[in-house]
């Protein structure tokens, strides 16, 4: 398969989109199974091109894997002139890999999830619309084009999230999530732009990565960290970081294939893809690289916080997808881009394999999100107990399991790395306390002890069907043998991740560069993996973070397990830091008052202060200014003789004085 | 060069009115003939958008100057001439007012109950006033076609509008004529300069590009017509007769304000006063910037603000519009190409807007947001299609306003990165409230019980939306093709308004040689581009 058929990748989904967009309605009245068979058709083929595609890249010396195919002009205008083009390289090709194969997953997973629904056609519209910009996204050559993508998944995320739109809360969770996106793009733009124009100041007006991060040495260096600050406070709201995460949560008001593709598995790692392909610039930055690790950190450390005390089950799993998100920046920021996304790899597979499992549940329990109403559900359902367990030692970071190696490794570097400090990595390490606490607090509390909920909807718990468990199953797998694609050196592995990014990330830059055309860019080049002293520290921190998740295992099983009533008692002896964490640490509440209420009150008052008062009373009395000099003027007009009469008369007098008197 | 020797602009202009007095001979009494009347209108915009397709193919993309001249003299003794042409600036205008007066008649098909005949000649006699304003070269011509398009409109939004409609009417009215006052002043002025340093006096808008206006009279001249251009656009704060007129025209009225009449002040600016004065309009960038990104924020506030759906879509124009102005006044080509591109995506999204709007008003006869609410569930139709214009609206990448944003905002980065900051806002402002409105219209419970039978769109009004909807996608994935078609004009227009405009700053510095020098040059050259660009290519 040629690279130069790259497009069909994105063009599959699209045209699921047409058919199902269009004829959806009348396809559902006839068969509804040819819905279904379209959508995940579409994704099915696109993740087999990008199977194909990634098997002649590897085919390839990792100097040249690199190869970007022109498709046609989009806008050109004076000096600006973006295309729609593709760039196939290890990066792109590693995300792509697997967007579509756990998109296609996923797909065949609501199949099931959806089957009762009534808009089913346009579920799978909306979805196919999210693999589209989804793909767009990370296989797009330009700034532009990828803006395309991220302002679509954007898109179809406000479309999902308000898919139930006769609940006017998941309305507004939708707008929620479009809104926050916006402002995160506003600051995205605004550094799209500076960059663009300050690199054509010196005569380079493309978008292009490989054009930009060639001539990034053109940018003075306090520019580029304008840029990379702005960059990533766009990545901020995509991928749910501080300040701008709070719409994640409340957008679990969606449906659960939903929530496990666009809001754990593939949308909210935009942010990690874009700060991974911008990693020349970010590597330019040592302060910007600063932010994002402490961002990713304080991320990581206060999503878990809240996830303690969640009850909603996909809350909690949407709080440990801040958290996760955070630990990915975490790696990225400290300088490990590699480690970062071999976490954007596992998490896909067992935050997917999580959240599916999750919605079975729901999907058993009528409804019921609440764990609090549950309980007991292991012996009823157990293939997804089997399969969540397994999601959640790897979430935990379990030994053996994928999350175990991804989380080290970023553990790792936090710790070691130039950038990295011990103060990072110790967050980093409570935050994974935290995560096995609550981790298994939702197991224990969802698949264990005796039953919560009443007679009618126990009656109804059964096994999730077919098209829903096989999905399940083959995360599950990948949820273990996922990681076993980056084992570290320290483990006797040979780290395929890594070594496959290299050529993104490490030596290989800029050969690659030099083979687009550029210049090579002297940049600090991660050396200290060519050589590496000892693996005995490496290993006692390993054991370290292992001993100290197991004991919060250990600690959540004495809580809701053994003395069940701990739990309320410590909530009740602190009411005050439990309310806290319960209510989110009143962000949401503080965003309304600081800034949404202030703005709608000001946006009130503009209307009805300025603009019908002052402005409109202006543009009023200038007509009623005219309109009282004519009734003043009318005086003279009345159409009475005698009135007229008068007035010769007095004119007469003022005659005769004048001459009389003046002259 | 072209070659074109059937006179294609008269005919655009004058066949509706044709069209119209033909109207005039049929009996209307008790709507007798009501259905043969709007379809003999339908048909004759029809006809018109067709006759106006060869345009797209026979022009010339690769010439600056004006196409399709046709220049007869009028009245000789004040060098009068009926003098149009079209240049890659009003192309896509012109093309613009063809496609949405069938859209426009169609719309009112059923909303229009009363003096269907006299609607249907308005609305005819409109066309032709909007088209000759935007092809014609001579400053006469254009201020009567300009005037009488305030005609029609009057009697649209005053007959056919709302409870306030007299009130909205006469405002609308008298605030532009009231702008256009000054205009014509300006033009008198204008002549007489003319006369002056030529001999002999012209309304010819060429010859008077290449007039030399003395700086202190520029500035008043450029006053003049900028209030009267500004006041149309409507920049902010002159813009609070643009809410009332929306809100009590009928839909189609509405729809016409929005896409076309409103870029006759863009247009005006692009045309008339930037060319002719360019460095007094240098001297008011700074104003006019400020006064855009002023509207821009402020119309998005106002926009949230509002209960009535048409006054926040009414509002989001002089939003919008800002963004156009920046574009504009950035100077530079991807600045100017992306204003014109966002006049045309303006004009389409908020046509949707105001079509989709009218159809739920004349199903419901109300537009207050609170009286709706779930309405996709039992109109799924209409949410696609309020989708598709809101996404327009916001400018999604994708979409056709997205193409135009990115040329504004990357023009005014060029030019003046601030501004090109503070315009970047409105992108989350446009979200704010339009998302607003479509939450607060289509999701949620139904609350309103006669929201729950609700008929969805009909055949008609779907033939309506569809060409719209179909465009919003086209514009915002191959913009090329209308893109290409300006690039040759508006290059022209920046090299020109910068030669002439540093003549003028070497004037206002007190630099003479230079002047003369400089004059000198420009001299030669606007003769080479009217030999090149004008007359040959006439007749």
């Amino acid at each position: 398969m040629k690279f130069d058929l790259v497009w069909l990748i994105p063009i599959f989904p699209l045209v699921g989109v047409l058919i199902n967009g269009l004829l959806g309605r009348r396809i559902v009245e006839k068969n509804k199974s040819l819905v279904h068979w379209i959508a995940c058709g579409a994704v099915g083929l696109s993740f087999l091109v990008t199977l194909l595609l990634f098997v002649k890249l590897l085919g390839l010396p990792a100097e040249e894997r690199l190869y970007d195919f022109t498709w046609f002009s989009w806008i050109s205008s004076g000096v600006f002139h973006v295309s729609v083009g593709y760039l196939i390289d290890p990066l792109s090709m590693f995300m792509c890999m697997f967007v579509t194969g756990v998109g296609f997953l996923i797909h065949v997973y609501s199949i099931g999830y959806m089957g009762h629904d009534e808009s089913y056609s346009r579920f799978f519209t909306y979805l196919n619309l999210f693999m589209f910009s989804m793909i767009t996204l990370v296989l797009a050559d330009n700034f532009l084009l990828m803006f395309l993508g991220w302002e679509g998944v954007g898109l179809c995320s406000y479309l999902l999230i308000s898919f139930w739109f006769t609940d006017l809360a998941n309305a507004v969770a939708g707008k929620k999530a479009f809104v926050t996106n916006r402002v995160g793009d506003f600051f995205f733009a605004i550094g799209l732009l500076v960059m663009l124009t300050h690199l054509g100041a010196h005569g380079m007006w493309s978008l292009k990565f490989t054009d930009v991060f060639s001539h990034a040495q053109l940018l003075p260096p306090h520019l580029v960290t304008i840029v990379c600050l702005l960059f990533f406070l766009g990545c901020t709201a995509k991928s749910a970081q501080i300040p701008l995460y709070i719409w994640l949560p409340d957008a679990m008001a969606g449906p659960t294939p939903v929530s496990a593709l666009i809001h754990a598995a593939t949308m909210v790692t935009a942010g990690v893809y874009f700060v991974s392909r911008c990693n020349v610039l970010f590597t330019m930055s040592p302060f910007a690289m600063q932010v994002v690790a402490v961002v990713g950190a304080l991320t990581a450390f206060f999503a878990a916080t809240i996830a303690l005390t969640q009850n909603d089950i996909k809350k909690v799993l949407a709080y440990s997808t801040v958290s996760q998100l955070g630990y990915m920046f975490l790696g990225l920021g400290v300088g490990a881009y590699a480690a970062g996304l071999f976490h954007v790899l596992t998490h896909s597979f067992f935050k997917a394999l999580l959240f599916l499992c999750s919605g079975c549940v729901i999907h058993a329990m009528s409804g019921e999100q609440d764990m609090r109403n549950m309980g007991g559900l292991r012996k009823k359902m157990p293939v997804t107990f089997i399969t969540m367990l397994i999601g959640t030692f790897a979430i935990a970071g379990i030994p053996g399991f994928s999350g175990f190696f991804s989380k080290d490794e970023i553990l790792w570097q936090a710790y070691s790395s130039p950038q990295g400090s011990h103060l990072l990595w110790f967050i980093g390490v409570l935050a994974a306390v935290m995560t096995a606490f609550y981790m298994f607090r939702l197991i224990f509390m969802t698949f264990f002890n005796e039953c919560r909920a009443s007679e009618e909807v126990q009656h109804h718990i059964h096994e999730a069907p077919k098209s829903m468990t096989i999905p399940l199953m083959v995360l599950s797998v990948l949820s273990i043998f996922g990681g076993y694609l980056g084992v570290p050196e320290a483990l006797g592995g040979a780290n395929r991740v890594e070594r496959f990014l290299e050529p993104v990330f490490g030596l290989g830059k800029d050969k690659l560069l030099q083979a687009a055309g550029g210049n090579p860019l002297i940049h600090r080049v991660v050396a200290e993996t060519a050589e590496h002293p000892s693996f005995a520290p490496e290993y006692k921190l390993m054991v370290f973070t292992t001993c100290i998740v197991l004991a919060g295992i250990f600690a959540s099983y004495m809580l809701y397990m053994r003395k069940r009533s701990v739990p309320e008692t410590i909530a009740a002896n602190n009411p005050s830091f439990y309310r806290l964490l319960l209510n989110k640490w009143y962000v949401d509440e503080l965003y309304e008052k600081v800034f949404i209420n202030p703005l709608r009150a000001f946006s009130i008052f503009l209307w009805k202060g300025i603009d019908v008062i002052v402005i409109d009373g202006l543009v009023n009395s200038t007509a009623a200014f005219f309109m009282e000099c004519g009734e003043v003027c009318k005086v003279s007009e009345s159409g009475y003789v005698q009135r007229y009469a008068v007035s010769f008369l007095v004119g007469v007098f003022v005659l005769i004085a004048y001459f009389v008197y003046v002259r | 060069m072209n070659h074109f020797s059937f006179p294609i602009l008269s005919t655009l202009i004058f066949f509706p009115l044709l069209c119209a007095i033909l109207l005039m001979f049929i009996r209307g009494e008790e709507g007798k003939n009501d259905e043969l009347m709007r379809r003999i209108a339908l048909v004759a915009s029809v006809v018109e958008f067709l006759i106006s397709l060869p345009l797209l193919k026979y022009f010339n993309d690769s010439v600056a100057g004006m196409q399709f001249v046709e220049f007869v003299p009028w009245v000789k003794s004040l060098s009068l001439n009926y003098f149009v042409g079209l240049d890659g600036i009003s192309l896509w205008l012109v093309m613009l007012t063809t496609f949405f007066v069938p859209l426009c008649i169609l719309c009112s098909w059923t909303y229009i109950k009363q003096k269907t005949k006299y609607f249907l000649i308005a609305m005819l006699f409109l066309e032709t006033a909007m088209i000759g304003a935007l092809v014609s070269l001579d400053m006469v011509v254009f201020y009567v076609f300009w005037e009488v398009m305030l005609i029609p409109m009057f009697l649209l939004i005053g007959v056919w509008g709302g409870e306030r409609r007299i009130y909205s009417a006469v405002k609308f009215f008298l605030y532009t004529a009231a702008g256009s006052i000054f205009m014509l002043v300006a033009i008198i002025y204008l002549y007489y300069l003319s006369y002056k340093t030529n001999g002999v006096g012209s309304f010819n808008l060429l010859e008077l590009y290449k007039l030399h206006i003395p700086i202190g009279p520029q500035l008043w001249l450029c006053a003049a017509f900028t209030v009267a251009f500004a006041i149309k656009v409507p920049l902010f704060p002159l813009h609070t007769w643009l809410p009332d007129a929306h809100v009590e025209a009928p839909t189609a009225g509405s729809v016409i304000l929005a896409a076309i009449l409103l870029k006759m002040g863009t247009y005006g600016f692009l045309r008339f006063s930037m060319p002719l004065f360019p460095y007094a309009s240098h001297q008011f960038m700074p104003v006019i910037a400020f006064l855009a990104i002023a509207g821009i924020i402020y119309g998005a506030l106002v926009a949230w603000a509002q209960p009535d759906m048409k006054k926040l879509v009414a509002y989001s124009s002089v939003s919008h519009l800002g963004y156009v102005m920046i574009g504009l006044f950035a100077l530079n080509i991807e600045g100017i190409e992306g204003g014109i591109y966002q006049m045309l995506n303006h004009g389409v999204d908020t046509g949707a807007l105001f079509l989709l709007v009218g159809m739920i008003y004349e199903r419901r006869h109300t537009r207050l947001m609170d009286d709706f609410g779930g309405l996709a569930k039992v109109m799924p139709i209409f949410a696609i299609f309020l989708m598709i214009a809101t996404l327009g609206s916001v400018a999604v990448p994708g979409t056709n306003s997205f193409v135009g944003e990115i040329l504004i905002l990357v023009g005014a980065f060029r030019t003046y990165p601030v501004v090109g900051v503070f315009a970047v806002s409105g992108m989350v402002f446009g979200v704010v409230y339009m998302l607003w409105m479509y939450q607060k219209v289509m999701f949620g419970p139904i609350t309103v019980e006669a929201n729950r039978t609700l008929p969805d769109l009909n055949r008609r009004e779907i033939a309506t939306m569809l060409p719209i909807a179909v465009l919003v996608f086209v514009m915002g994935i191959f913009p090329g093709m209308f893109l290409h078609k300006m690039d040759s004009s508006v290059k022209a227009f920046i090299s020109q308004y910068q030669q002439n405009f540093s003549m003028y700053e070497a004037e206002a510095s007190g630099n003479p040689v230079a002047v003369r020098l400089q004059g000198c040059k420009i001299a030669v050259d606007s003769h080479a581009t009217s030999h090149g660009g004008v007359y040959s290519s006439g007749r």
